[in-house]
């Protein structure tokens, strides 16, 4: 298996829908090849902290005045 | 593969469908439910795409009153959850129109087409990288890498990978083909990698220091 080839299954690999047999051959190529093993573990990382962080918070003040005003229009449009 | 579980799953009707029949028969405070189940993903996916706070709140109480006043044509065969975000997907595609008058503004925007070039940059990560940040820092080193992609990557990477969408949903909410979709996230998240290892790269070695960078 090539980089580029690994690269291919990359997401695949991250998002856990590869078949038994290709898993191997990519387990295998991860070991051999230093590059591709930290590009596989740096983007699954990256994944992690966006999924862990959140960004753009909605402070509760900020909520609560909208999801009111969004309710008081709804009532309206009934 | 489904299981047996999975297809018992499908067929469990999702708790949402009870609140929007209610909502169906005149019961706004089951629309109320709804709103507050989802307002916390509606703001951060529109701030994402518009990256204005003002832009976002506008959009987030837009989609809601839009959503509640289609409802009928709500047909069920998708979750409401991804119906939500692609009237807030077009909520925010449309703010941000309007904001830069003249231009056309789609997810098709600034996507350069060459395909699968292999990334350069070896530099492993520390361990627990964000750990060397405070929340405030990272917040911002965060904010700043994903706003510094295309449009068309950050929306797949923000409805698939932050707010767990899957490809097939990410496809219809944004109206691209699955191969489409797949092939954004992929190059979002190696964009991604590679920007934030500016931040979280290890430590060069002793030998290795004074060699520029
Ligand atoms: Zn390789």
């Amino acid at each position: 298996m090539t980089c580029k080839e690994f690269l291919a299954h990359l997401d695949d690999l991250i998002d856990d829908s590869v078949t038994a047999e290709v898993r191997a051959e990519l387990e295998t190529h991860r070991g051999r090849c230093t590059h591709c093993e930290v590009i596989f573990n740096t983007t699954r990382k990256t994944i992690e902290i966006y999924r862990s962080h959140e960004i753009y918070e909605l402070p509760t003040s900020l909520r609560d005045r909208l999801h009111t005003a969004i309710m008081a229009r709804c009532k309206k449009a009934c | 593969m489904p299981t047996i579980q999975s297809i018992a799953g499908e067929l469990e009707p999702h708790p949402d469908v009870a609140l929007i029949e209610r909502v169906r028969g005149g019961d706004l405070s089951a629309y109320d439910l709804l709103v507050r189940k989802y307002e916390r993903q509606l703001f951060r996916i529109a701030q994402h795409i518009t990256q204005n706070r003002e832009d976002a709140e506008d959009v987030m109480q837009d989609a809601f009153l839009k959503a509640y006043e289609k409802l009928e044509q709500f047909q069920g065969n998708s979750k409401f959850y991804t119906w939500l975000v692609r009237i807030a997907v077009n909520e925010s595609l449309m703010r941000l129109r309007k904001r830069r008058t003249g231009k056309m503004v789609s997810i098709d925007e600034d996507i350069e087409t060459e395909e699968g070039s292999v990334p350069r940059d070896l530099a492993d990560w520390a361990p627990d990288p964000e750990q060397n940040y405070n929340q405030a820092e990272l917040g911002e080193i965060l904010r700043k890498t994903i706003q510094g992609l295309p449009q068309g990557f950050r929306i797949v990477f923000v409805l698939r990978d932050v707010e767990g969408l899957s490809t097939e949903e990410t496809a219809e909410t944004l109206g691209l083909s699955i191969p489409a979709v797949k092939s954004r996230l992929l190059r979002a998240r190696l964009q991604l990698r590679e920007r934030l290892s500016r931040y979280f790269h290890r430590k060069k070695a002793i030998k290795e220091t004074g060699v520029g960078k």
